[in-house]
């Protein structure tokens, strides 16, 4: 979708209205601005076209849904990949579903889908943007000019997966005026927000924060290029000076941020801890897990640098002291590609098609004879046979079942221990309630699971991703039980962070 | 391929040997008998050994007749001179033999075994964009496999690529352009009635590198997808294999790869190079160098590779 809708329009633009003297200068400035307009145009677009869709969405407001959208993909992307697909989709649906309550969650999951796939624009072939736009050239001729741009661009992940990742125009559209030294950037976004938060303004301080977070993943994202290229070709990069200087300045600044958002952390929780008003608690607390994301990501970026060194020295040991050769051979990249780039395209094209014909190599053509093609075709298709011989029916002796406790028994166990987070309880008063149900067995089966919960499986269960696990603690209380002696333990149920842990686990992997 | 000359140059000298041998029959005494007269067997023996180079996957290590005509070829002149020109009847032109590549040849141009521009990809025929990234991904491809003059000239080395590498090697190389012309202050947005006169790198920098598709597939009109065809290709023609799937799927070079760009692809793209008035001019050294000064690896957005041609 290239749409017509705002091509169209931005020539109109153009020749309305007065026009400041047509100078190189002053034109560069206004093809700037018309580019930038040209970013915001799908969005709009979006809210142009749903009323075209089959069915009633004019009471989603696309514009917002999309922002929401680039939003959420700026903060997904990670150091290898990007946003995932699905899961920008599942984080929209809140915001569109309190848009229309009432439909049904289908069509909030296919009007979240829509702004995606308009935003990536799948239906062209660059899935791209274009928008045409016209400056007056040195000479003083007008000329139409195509500008293409991409808002969400769909990049290759880990296993041939396909991520999301906001371009910088989106970033741009975003939040606007990014472009600039992100050191500097970041740290005026900390001063104030250190500020905001002494003064208690904390609405103010999570804006901040927020924007310190977009920073830190743009910096992240260009430190990450710049290793790749460190990969590449030791003799590409300065590693006498350059790299170790840099790797240098960003373990630094690694560990500038570290500590200042540490202590920006301890401040936090301590407004969180000390705040009276339920909303300024949950806004301190949304702060203190944007936080702790930044500080998450630097350590992710840490460990990326300290690969660096072991990297260059592999490379080098391949490259660096094997024995020159006495022939010269053909630079490919700076005597071919690199002159080749910047040519226009009618030109370059002559040169690829001659390293094509050249470079292929050959292929044997094939050849058919029409009297083996008539046998090929009349042939019956052979029967197979080489199946091997015919299975031998499995005799199945069943096992008899010698289990201590029925499933029954262990259904009701689970559902005494079924307890509230909150709300832990003692041993012996459920041992008493096991007894009630006149089951002897039942309570020596809750009373097995209570000793086992005594050293729970936090490990196991943290993999398994477990929303919830049973746990036991001795605080030295004699149970006084006919059956049972020990401690009357405390049995309980602990909350576990499943989305925290698998964030964790991505990162360590 | 220094086997390959130095073989020809016995071929060519001892050519005169062999027709007194033929023409004088082993009567003639200057003439060692150990050279036998060309025959119809010899001439069947060359055209297999030109049949075995044609299936490029094959190497002489596996299979035993090869390796024993390769072995003819290299100690009998007249069969070499033989097998030559069975080659060069068929349209083929020799780029070396040897039992690392085996009988390497190549199609010549307009050969029945050239590969066309138009049987590789449909939509290259009929859009100019799509044949130019066919044929820069090919480029690209063969940069990435021997990113140094060295590499291309050391019969030793064995260059490794990935889809994925080559594709963001490139996306750098265009975004460093693209960066030049803002510090030049160019407008590189293409006038709308010339796409002809847009920037190459331009084309590539707007086609986006990978895309979701229906059924898991990569979108082929990608960057990423034609650069997955141009590998899958030379793969079949025997110039790669696959060693994983990392990155879009793992690849390394073989000998007749490096034959086959330094020999024909790389010198051919530089005459039409020449011939467009574009001299590159280098002194043999890497190209891929370190910036001027240090302030370039300043931390703008993507600008990953520190190119400086």
């Amino acid at each position: 979708m290239t749409s017509p809708a705002y091509t169209d329009n931005a020539a109109p633009q153009l020749s309305a209205g007065p026009r400041p003297a047509p100078g190189p200068a002053a034109d560069e400035g206004l093809s700037r601005r018309l580019r930038a307009l040209a970013c915001t145009a799908p969005l709009h677009d979006l809210d142009v076209r749903k009323a075209n869709l089959a069915g009633e969405y004019t009471v989603y407001a696309m514009a917002e849904v999309a922002l929401a959208a680039i939003d959420l993909v700026t903060l997904n992307m990670d150091f290898d990949t990007g946003a995932d697909h699905d899961q920008i989709v599942t984080r929209l649906l809140p915001r569109v579903a309190a848009q229309a309550p009432r439909r049904p969650v289908a069509e909030h999951e296919r009007v979240a889908r829509w702004v995606l796939e308009n935003l990536i624009n799948v239906g062209s072939v660059d899935r791209g943007f274009r928008a045409v736009y016209g400056t007056f050239g040195p000479d003083g001729v007008y000329v139409r000019r195509d500008y293409d741009f991409k808002l969400i661009e769909e990049v290759p992940g880990y296993g041939g997966t396909v991520y999301l990742r906001a371009t910088d125009e989106a970033v741009n559209v975003l939040v606007g005026a990014l472009d600039t030294d992100v050191t500097s950037a970041q740290i005026a976004a900390e001063v104030k927000l250190e500020v905001l938060i002494s003064r208690g303004r904390l609405a103010d301080a999570q804006l901040a924060a927020e924007q310190a977070r977009y920073r830190t993943v743009q910096y992240a994202e260009t430190l990450r290029k710049t290793l790749e290229a460190t990969r590449r070709n030791v003799r590409a990069v300065d590693w006498l000076n350059a790299v170790p200087d840099m790797i240098a300045e960003a373990l630094d600044h690694v560990a500038d941020r570290y500590r200042h958002e540490n202590a920006i952390l301890t401040n936090i929780r301590k407004a969180r801890d000390e705040a009276e008003e339920p909303e300024h608690k949950r806004r301190a607390a949304e702060l203190v897990d944007i936080v702790k994301d930044c500080i998450r990501r630097h350590t992710q970026l840490q460990s990326r640098l300290l690969e660096a060194g072991p990297l260059f020295r592999a490379e080098q040991d391949r490259q660096a002291f094997a024995t020159p050769t006495a022939r010269t051979g053909l630079d490919l990249y700076g005597q071919l590609v690199a002159p080749l780039l910047p040519l226009p395209v009618e030109q370059a094209i002559r040169v690829t098609d001659a390293f094509f014909a050249h470079g292929t190599g050959l292929r044997t053509p094939t050849s058919v004879r029409v009297g083996d093609l008539v046998d090929m075709l009349l042939t019956p298709p052979v029967e197979r046979e080489h199946l091997g011989a015919e299975m031998p029916e499995p005799d199945l002796i069943a096992t008899p079942d010698d289990s201590r406790f029925s499933e029954e028994q262990l259904a009701s166990a689970m559902e005494l221990l079924d307890l509230e987070h909150d709300a832990p309880r003692r041993l012996s008063g459920l041992l008493a309630e096991a007894r009630r149900g006149g089951d002897p067995d039942l309570a020596y089966l809750v009373a097995l699971l209570a000793v086992h919960a005594a050293s729970p499986p936090v490990g196991t269960a943290y993999r398994q991703g477990e929303q919830r696990l049973l746990f036991s603690v001795d605080d030295g209380t004699q149970l006084d039980d006919p059956e049972f002696g020990g401690a009357d333990l405390i049995v309980g149920t602990a909350l576990l962070d499943a989305a925290g842990m698998a964030a964790d686990r991505t990162e360590a992997t | 391929m220094s086997d390959h000359r130095a073989q020809h140059v016995d071929a060519w000298s001892e050519p005169t040997a062999a027709y007194t041998t033929e023409g004088t029959g082993p009567a003639d005494p200057v003439v060692p008998a150990a050279t036998p007269p060309v025959t119809p067997a010899d001439a069947a023996d060359a055209a297999r050994l030109v049949a075995f180079g044609l299936q490029p996957k094959l190497l002489p290590a596996r299979d035993a007749e090869y390796a024993e005509l390769l072995r003819r070829y290299r100690e009998e002149p007249a069969f070499a001179r033989l097998a030559d020109a069975v080659a060069t009847g068929l349209g083929l032109v020799v780029l070396e033999v040897s039992t690392r590549a085996g009988m390497a040849v190549t199609a010549g141009e307009d050969s029945v075994f050239a590969v066309r521009m138009g049987d590789y990809a449909r939509r290259a025929s009929s859009d100019s964009a799509d044949r130019f990234l066919h044929g820069l991904a090919h480029l690209a491809v063969a940069a990435m496999a021997f990113p140094r003059p060295e590499d291309l000239a050391d019969d030793a080395y064995i260059g490794r690529i990935t889809v994925n590498g080559v594709d963001s090697f490139v996306r750098q190389a265009c975004h460093r352009l693209e960066e030049r012309a803002e510090e030049h202050g160019d407008n590189t947005d293409p006038a709308t009635d010339a796409p002809g006169l847009e920037a190459a790198w331009r084309i590539y920098a707007r086609r986006s590198s990978t895309g979701a598709t229906k059924d898991a597939r990569r979108l082929a009109g990608s960057t990423t997808g034609i650069v997955g065809k141009a590998v899958a290709f030379l793969t079949d023609s025997g110039f790669l294999q696959r060693t994983g799937d990392d990155a879009g799927g793992a690849f390394r070079t073989t000998a007749r790869y490096q034959l086959q760009v330094r020999d024909m692809a790389g010198s051919a793209a530089m005459a039409e190079l020449l011939e467009l008035g574009v001299v590159p001019v280098t002194d043999g050294t890497a190209t891929l160098l370190p910036p001027p000064d240090a302030d370039d690896l300043e931390l703008a957005a993507d600008a990953g590779l520190p190119f400086h041609a």
